[in-house]
């Protein structure tokens, strides 16, 4: 009991750093109606500067906070060089130059730091477990995660749902052209939205630098569970995104830790020891399958088009 | 009636047919592996501008029916069968099962969503290849024998097996040609520019769709066979979903819904590639890091060149 307490926890904690890409890619999406295959190398660009900035200054607050700052500014570069003049090209271009940013954005990393992965910590204070209730003996450093993207949506909900920048991202995810003839900045608001997903991306590196490798590449394994994620949740919408990134992080936690037993139960064990992981990586697929049989346009399809 | 495009293609395959003589006059081995496996990569991308140029199907997975062509002739030759009409047969049959079933769900949806579709089952299929220990996980495995057609050809000869390519190159062109020019395929070209008037003359689209996918699919499978039996090597690499981006990337390079593009495409993106990495006229700072040049290139070709090689060389037609 215990034991499937602490994977659904751990479930939990891969929901919300899914969630924080997701928010990111969903949201671009939506509003710009660009693929941005580059959101997982925000993701890596985040790791590797929270983790530099924390062993430069020696404070891992302040190398979260350089961090965060740091990706968003890349973020936004990114966004005013390249991606801004596909915009209103068709999403095959958009896929195919977003590709080519990754392959430059890995290889640049592995100029800067080299190809092998590099160390990355938690400070003193974030180390150990607390116990939550008897027997329950969880590290502290997880539950910081799960309360920091709790809090993240949480503090989405309210900007996107109560505040003028918020009523200007919902408006240009449901109609950008009468937003753009209301005399709205587009191109502005379109690079805030950029600089703030790159952000969140950021945050999700950031956070899961001490706990997976900080290596170059380590963006583009996150990105296609991100994908499964806004598949399943309906594309455009943060809503969606939430309930998506909970349940893909669930799935794929609790698969991995429990499907192995439980087909050694019915099979034999040898058998459930090569059957079990297989399936276990492949569940997630299998459930948005399963989900676009049923709702093609996702969980919650989003209204704009 | 020849046109300038058609006249471009016979060039081109004049000049593949001319490359094993030459390779031998001048004792330089290394081409013939290099144009081999630009054929190959030709005959996967051309299967791709089936549905990518002319369906419109933005398919971000196709590298899996490499993979999955690659695993049945690897499979069988792990268990001792190395018949080679057995094992493409079943490259191709495999293929097509499995493109039947991620085309089943996918080709339902369109735009976006077909494109993280197609990429998530390939990514799927990815990690089912490195999770099966049996045959070689994470590693892959080698391929003990080639692939044997007693009596037929024997494609140990490196330029016996060459020709081969060649061969199955200029077949899936033609394959290809004939079926865009058939009914068929004036119901996908027409489903792609307009679904709305497709279903209003009376052709509803997705079993269309899903056939030329299918077909696709079973002829990229058997460029995986090829692929394995070049590089007597099997990896789940062959289906990394960069291995996709690279075939598209081969497609649009090359010249969207052209029938030379993608052995154009082809070509330049395994030369480039193959230049950045060796060429001695470029510094060492260069070979470290190709793929920052490789990116840059992408997308400054995205950005800027929309005809592709075909529009170049050969001007527009049609």
């Amino acid at each position: 009991m215990i034991l499937v307490l602490e994977q659904i926890l751990n479930g939990l904690q891969l929901g919300v750093m899914l969630f924080l890409m997701a928010a990111g890619l969903t949201l671009v999406f939506g509003i710009m109606n660009l693929v941005n295959l580059a959101h997982g190398s925000l993701y890596m660009v985040g790791a590797y500067l929270a983790t530099w900035f924390y062993q430069a200054t020696g404070s891992f607050a302040l190398g979260v906070l350089l961090g965060l700052a740091g990706t968003l500014a890349v973020g936004v570069v990114v966004e005013v060089v390249a991606l801004r003049t596909l915009y209103q090209r068709d999403h095959l271009d958009q896929v195919l130059a977003t590709f080519g940013l990754i392959l430059f954005f890995n290889e640049l990393i592995a100029i800067l730091w080299g190809r092998a992965a590099i160390f990355s910590t938690v400070p003193e204070y974030l180390t150990g477990h607390v116990e939550l209730f008897a027997g329950l003996r969880y590290p502290l450093y997880r539950l910081v995660i799960i309360l920091t993207g709790l809090a993240v949506a949480a503090g989405l909900w309210f900007v996107v749902t109560r505040t003028r920048l918020g009523m200007l991202i919902r408006a240009g995810a449901s109609n950008r052209t009468m937003v753009a003839a209301l005399g709205v900045n587009i191109r502005l608001l379109y690079t805030v939205v950029f600089g703030f997903g790159a952000a969140l991306a950021g945050l999700a590196g950031l956070l899961s630098g001490p706990i997976y490798a900080v290596q170059p590449g380590m963006g583009e394994l996150i990105l296609i569970q991100v994908f499964v994620v806004i598949v399943i949740g309906g594309i455009g919408s943060i809503r969606g995104a939430l309930a998506g990134a909970l349940i893909v992080g669930m799935v794929d936690t609790l698969g991995r830790a429990f499907l192995k037993p439980m087909l050694s139960t019915v099979i034999s064990p040898s058998a459930a020891d090569t059957a079990g992981p297989a399936m276990a990586s492949m569940l997630i697929y299998l459930l948005m399958a399963a989900v676009l049989t049923f709702r093609p346009e996702g969980l919650f399809p989003s209204r704009g088009s | 009636m020849i046109n300038s495009r058609t006249w471009l293609l016979i060039a081109i395959l004049l000049l593949l047919a001319a490359v094993p003589p030459l390779a031998a006059f001048f004792a330089q081995p290394f081409y013939l592996d290099l144009f081999r496996r630009v054929m190959i990569f030709a005959v996967a991308a051309t299967s791709l501008n089936l549905i990518l140029g002319y369906g419109g199907m933005v398919s971000f997975g196709h590298a899996a029916y490499l993979g999955v062509g690659a695993y049945a002739v690897g499979v069988l030759a792990h268990h001792g069968i190395d018949n080679g009409w057995l094992q493409w047969g079943l490259a191709i049959g495999a293929s097509a099962l499995v493109a039947l079933a991620i085309g089943a769900v996918s080709v339902r949806t369109s735009g976006i969503y077909f494109i993280m579709i197609t990429l998530a089952f390939t990514q799927m299929l990815y990690y089912l290849g490195i999770s099966i220990e049996e045959y070689g996980g994470d590693d892959g495995m080698r391929l003990a024998t080639r692939s044997q057609f007693p009596g037929v050809a024997d494609i140990a000869d490196p330029v016996a097996f060459y020709y081969l390519v060649l061969g199955i190159l200029v077949f899936s062109i033609y394959l290809v040609h004939r079926l865009v020019n058939s009914r068929f395929g004036m119901v996908i070209q027409a489903a792609r520019s307009n679904e709305a008037r497709t279903r209003a003359i009376g052709f509803s689209p997705y079993l269309y769709r899903l056939a030329a996918f299918v077909i696709a699919g079973a002829m990229c499978g058997l460029a995986g066979a090829l692929l394995v039996n070049h590089t007597a090597y099997l990896t789940p690499e062959f289906m990394n979903w960069t291995r996709s981006g690279e075939l598209m990337f081969m497609v649009i390079l090359g010249g969207i819904a052209t029938a030379a593009g993608p052995v154009l495409g082809a070509a330049a993106l395994l030369l480039l590639e193959d230049l950045l990495q060796g060429w001695s006229v470029l510094p060492k700072w260069v070979h470290d890091h190709w793929q920052l040049y490789l990116g840059v290139i992408l997308v400054l070709v995205v950005l800027f060149a929309r005809r592709g090689l075909a529009g170049f060389f050969a001007g527009k037609n049609e």
